[in-house]
């Protein structure tokens, strides 16, 4: 069964979660003892109507201040796809949740209450949407039941929109606008009957039939050694396996491969995956694999098709996004992990912070703060094996790691 | 053959990845191993995981006295059939000690207590990575856990303050006296366990297929009568009843629910056409509405 990841984005209030709580209860995804417990608080607090959002929101913080503090997975099926949703929240000190849900996602639903129109959060979430070169972008304007599910207020926030998403420099991207009442469940699992004006479908019939196609599915083969296997006993006396998850195109027994850094040349002798062995291994397999020559390989290395280099180099250029409280200044040193390989990096030049509301550079700034997205470069201690994030994502994006505090300070995009 | 990535085989190799990153970026790693289906599960993943080597790290298992002896009999039949070094710890030592106090009363259970066992042994031993069978699906505070969560000296869970995730990239650096818990099966759902145990033909306790069990009801629920584990009120009648477990924790926590499922393709659709979630027959999460959150903060899985 096809599996769809999706994160969705909005302010506070938009009502995400209450909007997630209403595709399980339509589904039938939520059981009967969690719907009663729904029931239970709903009741207690005083609503006249059920609230889902107590469904997702899974901390106590959250149920007391009504908001989403944190990103929650959520799991459903029908009998087409599973779905995994990633909540995260609107609260703009939580824009870092917000791109470790995008992180991981096929499709984005962003949500815009209907009385509000586009606000500055709507600009971020749609910005770090095309950071992340999210394909399918659902937005869904919500609360249509509040503005008497008027259709020019649903074609005056489209095309509000529009004006900001024709700024956008990832063109492939597609945008889908539905009209919602989530609390009420219109034109959310069914059409409804209160907008005849809307020709679309309903939201969850997008997502049953929206085709992903994996844009980054063409780029080279990429296989960063993440741990060696030497089992040293008899019956696998000599067996050096390099356990590591294969990106980009797919490795075979045979190819022709170099090892980085070491720059040694030999071809791949087998491919295993537990007591199995095989031919080839595609991309996202976790296999081990062995090599014809011994060679010295280990964590951090990268083993790659000959003829087929990514960048190797101690400079980087890169956009980030700072997810720390403590700013990050110039000349400041990180841990920087670009997949299984740590390296220290020194921030070389801040050359610009990008306005994530599409209005232009800021280049007069000399440090980069909390939520900024930012072109920076890095000096490395060692080179590290990289691609352009445009082509390959695994291989183009990197954390940063604060090395007194030991938090993920900032998330870097490759350029 | 080529390997092909079906959903299910998708969050296998996303798990063995993640319990790589484990011996990779750990010093001393432990898997905690409570005899239940999830971790069942994990242990078959990191058997995968290293292939043809051992499992790199030991697993462990807090004893509370209270376990059903098909658990525990089970739990030394894998590790015996693994060569698995297996660690256990007993909730009852702690007692002994005078650190934690049997509750009393209808509702006792040691559910609470094995969280001190638990961090006293993760001391004890200096455990910095504690690799566990929980999944986001199971209950809406996991919904909120990251791949890597970081615990503080305390054992306890800054829910509100946590690292982000990126992609992929694990960020297991820690300073002297944290750990950090570790759950590679996160994104599986209950049914994607039940499916994987097909697949893989893997055994599990009995008492997860129906069976006739002495049982009583309470509060609408079907609890196991065990005289010296679990309380029962004189006016609370033993009856047969033929039942099955679909979550396995302590006889004192843990309902059973009616079932014919005695095959695992039966379980699999009873699990398909239920409406009671998988944690519906948890009498220690009925405590309260944020039951499971409070206990993760002090410290417990």
């Amino acid at each position: 069964m096809e599996v769809l990841k999706i994160a969705t984005a909005g302010s506070v209030d938009d009502g995400k979660s209450t909007l997630i709580g209403r595709i399980l209860f339509d589904t039938k995804s939520l059981t009967s003892d969690k719907l009663e417990a729904i029931k239970k608080t709903s009741k207690k607090k005083g609503y006249g109507y059920l609230d889902f959002s107590l469904a997702t929101d899974g901390l106590v913080a959250e149920r007391e201040q009504g908001i989403t503090i944190d990103v929650a997975h959520i799991y459903f099926s029908t009998l087409k796809k599973s779905y995994i949703i990633a909540d995260t929240p609107g609260h703009e000190e939580y824009t870092r949740n917000m791109v470790t849900g995008a992180s991981t996602s096929q499709l984005s639903i962003i949500l815009i209450d209907a009385r509000k129109g586009i606000v500055s959060q709507t600009y971020r979430h749609f910005f770090i949407n095309n950071l992340l070169r999210i394909k399918n972008v659902i937005v869904a304007i919500n609360k249509m039941d509040l503005v008497d599910f008027s259709e020019s207020v649903f074609n005056e926030i489209k095309s509000d929109f529009l004006r900001i998403s024709n700024k956008r420099d990832f063109k492939e991207q597609k945008i889908t606008f539905i009209p919602i009442s989530a609390l009420n469940g219109d034109n959310v699992v069914s059409k409804s009957d209160n907008m005849p004006w809307f020709d679309g479908c309903s939201l969850l019939n997008y997502l049953e039939n929206v085709k992903e196609k994996d844009i980054f599915n063409k780029t080279n083969s990429r296989f960063p050694v993440q741990y060696v296997i030497r089992p040293r006993n008899q019956e696998f006396h000599d067996f050096r396996g390099y356990a590591g998850k294969v990106y980009g195109g797919n490795l075979s027994v045979g190819d022709d491969i170099v090892v980085l850094p070491s720059n040694k040349r030999t071809k791949i002798k087998g491919i295993y995956f537990f007591n199995e062995k095989y031919d080839t291994a595609t991309r996202g397999s976790s296999v081990s694999i062995t090599l014809n020559d011994q060679i010295n390989v280990s964590r951090g290395d990268m083993i790659v098709k000959a003829g087929d280099l990514p960048r190797i180099s101690n400079k980087i250029n890169a956009v980030i996004c700072w997810m720390d409280e403590k700013k990050l200044t110039i000349h400041s040193k990180y841990i920087l992990q670009h997949g299984v390989n740590r390296v220290f990096g020194l921030v070389n030049e801040i050359y610009h912070k990008i306005n994530p509301d599409y209005s232009g550079i800021d280049s007069n700034i000399i440090s980069v703060e909390m939520n900024d997205i930012a072109k920076i470069s890095f000096e490395l201690n060692s080179p590290i094996f990289c691609d352009e994030f445009l082509n390959q994502r695994a291989n183009g994006s990197f954390i940063l790691i604060d090395e007194l505090s030991n938090n993920t300070v900032g998330v870097g995009f490759i350029q | 053959m080529k390997k092909d990535l079906s959903h299910i085989n998708s969050l296998e190799n996303e798990a063995i990845f993640i319990l790589r990153e484990v011996a990779a970026q750990f010093d001393n790693p432990v898997l905690l191993f409570s005899g239940g289906k999830d971790s069942i599960t994990l242990v078959r993943l990191a058997i995968k995981a290293f292939y043809p080597a051992k499992i790199p790290f030991p697993l462990m298992h807090i004893d509370t006295g209270h376990n059903f002896a098909e658990t525990i009999e089970f739990r030394n039949h894998l590790s015996n059939k693994y060569g698995l070094k297996l660690i256990v710890k007993k909730v009852q030592d702690s007692i002994d000690e005078g650190k934690v106090v049997e509750e009393v009363g209808p509702y006792a259970s040691r559910n609470m207590l094995q969280t001190v066992t638990l961090l006293d042994s993760i001391n004890e031993y200096k455990f910095d990575a504690c690799v566990g069978g929980a999944r986001r699906d199971e209950e809406k505070s996991r919904a909120k856990e990251r791949i890597f969560s970081v615990r503080d000296s305390f054992g306890q869970w800054d829910e509100k303050n946590q690292r982000p995730e990126l992609f992929d990239m694990l960020n297991g650096k820690i300073k002297h006296g944290q750990n950090v818990r570790v759950f590679p099966i996160s994104n599986w759902t209950e049914l994607d366990v039940w499916s994987y145990i097909q697949k893989e033909k893997l055994d599990i306790p009995s008492i997860y297929y129906a069976h006739k069990r002495k049982v009583f009801y309470r509060d609408g629920m079907i609890w196991s009568a065990q005289d010296g584990i679990v309380y029962r009120n004189d006016d609370e009648e033993i009856i047969e009843e033929i039942v099955r477990f679909r979550t396995v924790g302590d006889m004192s926590c843990t309902a059973a629910v009616l079932s014919n499922a005695s095959t695992i393709s039966m379980v699999i659709d009873e699990i398909k056409t239920s409406t009671i979630s998988e944690r519906g027959a948890r009498i220690d999460d009925k405590r309260s509405e944020a039951a499971m959150e409070k206990r993760k903060q002090q410290g417990y899985f």
